[in-house]
């Protein structure tokens, strides 16, 4: 993987993640109890061994900055290759929407490496990978691009690129649709092809007035390239949506999800640290369930749900099915249910708080109830 | 280097022999404690919080563990361009090598280094002692007397006193007028803390002295102090009155573990005073569908599906259903199977308590697993 450079694009659109996502990149969203979900992608990476990485910053990229740095807490902080942020392209120059430009204002970073290949990956997925796995399956194949699928195990919302393809892993057809269906190979926004492929498709692409990498990159010259797939069997979320969010969070409750995701030895998620004490459990404790981060102190009664660092359950209270972020205050006697709280909500003495199930209720941001 | 104002010397060099089995591969100061932590991670913090970024840790026994978790020092935000941690473990010169020989001896041999970061004063510590202290405040109290050396001290009961080294002080200025080494009948009840503050000069003059006398034992309890005292140098007490534990013998160390349990633990855990250790990536811990944890302290990479209470659990440790484990100290990576029982034990890092085996203490008589084994 030494020759592989890799980039990683943070320009997902979040119309879906509805409050959640409204001061952040969709990547910068917590995750799981201590993670960002950009830490998957930059993990997954360092973990493959590609050890030069280009991180295409979002229109809102305080909180993307604040959490990587200088990239030391995924061993990305490097005298030689290593972090390097690509910053949008200059607002003004280009009115166009999409992608396409800033990854065209930032071209140099992938021509100018010393690697042959690029590793280009939307980081909107969770998901546990080896990506040496996908260059020997690329070099395997002699394709021109390889991209990674997973075969859907129910219909999903929102916009989805799903492929066709032959007995021997070539994609014969490739569409973007709203939605897709159980058993559908969707491909998860991820990329890998040699340096000049990448440079020609975004050049030409650009210059002839597209605007998104893999609408008018990809699949409207899908006919041009020998495109290969390569299926990754594991667990796959998709954040697009309250929805998934919600959902993925809480299949993070399976310990087989749980395992195969964060318990790999050789393959971990790092994320920022931040000396957090281990979660201190009192007399009246009871929990079931749920995944809880150091941090958090727990007098009540936690049931299905995660609690992200530093959060505080009161005596008394109750939380079922919610996701609460990092330093949550729930006080005495308190009932929430179907909740996600974004970080420092402080839900006050004996209010109760219902959501429903595919709908949860969003709580904003350094909000008092 | 830049001159330093107060460098601080860790002495991570003992053996720490009654701790047993916890001691086998690993020197004292890396011995785990609290759900995350390992004992070095508090003189190191608290040298952090009071301004202290050049750090000496003195290393002997079974020290590759021990290195390999200081690392650069980036855990304790000490991987710094002019600073941070410098390990210091005995080494040859021109005329053969020599170990450690005491306390003393081990500052002794380090005066190059000393002298190469030039400080006003030192700070000696102990790696073995659970507690938050802030430094800075004892070094004012060294600078406004104008003291040769402070000595940190801590009130014990009175009956405990004749296991301490106790100073006996003046009660208005503080000033130490005599040292009684673990007294039949002590006439204080100020104990020394091991936590030495010495304006550099003192401290090297005494050393060289100390270093070639062939009578010596080489400790600053035994040794220099009462010399210094003998030749009449200012030497001053400063008190401390927070939680303080040596963690020396199994017992100490279970109860330490255990006073973090307490509805109000004994020190701040939460707070600004931040403990920092090295952390591994692991997730949040889970608690399974007939998971019950109560009064206990649970950290990141665990699983547990069976009962724990009382109880500090460290990361990667897995519970099975129906098992139980009370009054216990797990540490990391240990597989406690179905239906077993852990009761007033401390489980070493990578055991297996198989499935249905009891391994039962009591309390003055803590079970002790060491690490790798397999029970039951």
């Amino acid at each position: 993987m030494k020759t592989v450079v890799g980039i990683i694009n943070l320009q997902e659109s979040n119309a879906l993640l509805r409050e959640l996502a409204a001061t952040r990149a969709v990547e910068a969203l917590p995750f799981a109890g201590r993670y960002r979900v950009v830490d998957f992608s930059l993990s997954n990476m360092i973990n493959s061994g590609v050890n030069s990485v280009g991180l295409m910053l979002p229109d809102y990229s305080r909180a993307v900055l604040d959490h990587i740095r200088s990239g030391k807490d995924w061993d990305l902080a490097r005298r030689r290759d290593g972090l390097t942020y690509l910053p949008a392209a200059l607002p003004g120059t280009d009115s166009r929407k999409g992608d396409l430009k800033d990854i065209y204002a930032n071209l140099d970073f992938a021509e100018l490496s010393d690697k042959k290949y690029v590793l280009f990956v939307n980081s909107s997925f969770v998901y546990n990978i080896d990506f040496q796995k996908v260059l020997d399956f690329h070099k395997a194949n002699d394709a021109d691009i390889t991209m990674i699928y997973n075969v859907l195990d129910e219909d999903k919302e929102g916009n989805c690129v799903t492929i066709e393809t032959s007995t021997n892993g070539v994609v014969t057809d490739l569409a973007e649709s709203n939605g897709a269906k159980k058993g559908q190979k969707s491909v998860m926004s991820a990329y890998l092809m040699p340096v000049p492929t990448f440079a020609y498709i975004v050049r030409s692409t650009y210059e002839r007035g597209g605007q998104d990498f893999l609408l008018d990159g990809i699949i409207r010259h899908a006919g041009e390239h020998k495109i290969s797939a390569y299926e990754h069997k594991g667990y796959v979320a998709r954040i697009n949506s309250t929805a998934e969010y919600y959902k993925a969070n809480r299949d993070c409750l399976k310990p087989e999800v749980w395992e195969e995701l964060f318990m790999q030895k050789d393959n971990p998620i790092s994320t920022k640290v931040k000396d957090a004490v281990p979660v201190q459990y009192k007399e009246a404790a009871q929990v079931k369930n749920s995944l809880i981060a150091n941090g958090c102190i727990v007098h009540g009664r936690v049931e299905n749900s995660i609690l992200f660092r530093g959060v505080t359950v009161g005596k008394g209270a109750v939380i079922k099915d919610s996701i609460l972020m990092q330093r949550c205050e729930i006080q005495d006697g308190a009932r929430v249910e179907n909740v996600i709280a974004d970080k420092n909500v402080i839900i006050t003495k004996n209010r109760w708080i219902k959501g429903s199930e595919n709908f949860p209720f969003i709580v904003t941001k350094n909000a008092r109830v | 280097m830049r001159k330093t104002e107060c460098l601080g010397m860790i002495l991570a060099g003992g053996q720490g022999s009654r701790l047993k089995a916890l001691t086998k591969t690993v020197a004292k100061p890396a011995v785990p404690f609290g759900g995350k932590y390992r004992i070095i991670d508090f003189p190191l913090s608290n040298c952090v919080n009071s301004g202290i970024t050049k750090v000496g840790v003195l290393t002997q026994y079974k020290p590759f563990e021990l290195h390999n978790y200081l690392g650069a020092g980036s855990a304790w935000d000490l991987d710094r361009i002019d600073g941070g941690v410098f390990i210091l473990p005995p080494y040859a010169r021109e005329k053969g090598a020599d170990w450690y020989r005491g306390t003393a001896d081990a500052i002794y041999q380090n005066l190059n280094f000393i002298d190469l970061t030039d400080p006003d004063y030192v700070l000696i510590l102990s790696g073995d002692h659970i507690y938050t202290m802030d430094y800075s405040w004892m070094l004012e109290a060294h600078k406004q007397n104008n003291a040769d050396i402070t000595i940190g001290v801590f009130e014990v009961p009175w009956e405990e006193a004749p296991r301490f080294g106790i100073m006996v002080t003046d009660k208005e200025t503080g000033r130490i007028t005599e040292f009684q080494e673990k007294p039949k009948d002590p006439k204080s009840n100020l104990a020394s803390m091991g936590i030495y503050i010495f304006s550099k000069p003192f401290l090297k003059k005494y050393l060289e002295e100390d270093g070639v006398n062939e009578n010596s034992t080489h400790d600053f309890g035994n040794d220099l102090i009462p010399k210094m005292l003998a030749d009449g140098a200012r030497l001053f007490s400063y008190a401390f009155d927070g939680y303080w534990k040596d963690v020396g013998t199994i017992e100490s160390l279970w109860q330490a573990n255990m006073d973090l349990l307490q509805e109000n633990p004994p020190f701040e855990l939460n707070g600004d005073w931040k403990i920092y250790s090295s952390n591994p990536s692991m997730p949040p811990h889970y608690i399974g569908p007939d998971g019950e944890v109560k009064k206990s302290m649970v950290t990141e990479g665990a699983q547990i599906f069976g009962t724990v209470e009382q109880s500090v659990i460290f990361s990667g440790v897995k519970i099975g259903k129906g098992a139980k484990v009370t009054n216990s100290v797990v540490l990391p990576f240990t597989k406690i199977e179905d239906g077993a029982v852990v009761d007033h034990a401390i489980l070493a890092q990578d055991v297996v308590i198989k499935a249905g085996a009891k391994v039962e203490g009591k309390e003055g008589e803590i079970a002790v697993i060491a690490e790798g084994d397999v029970v039951g």
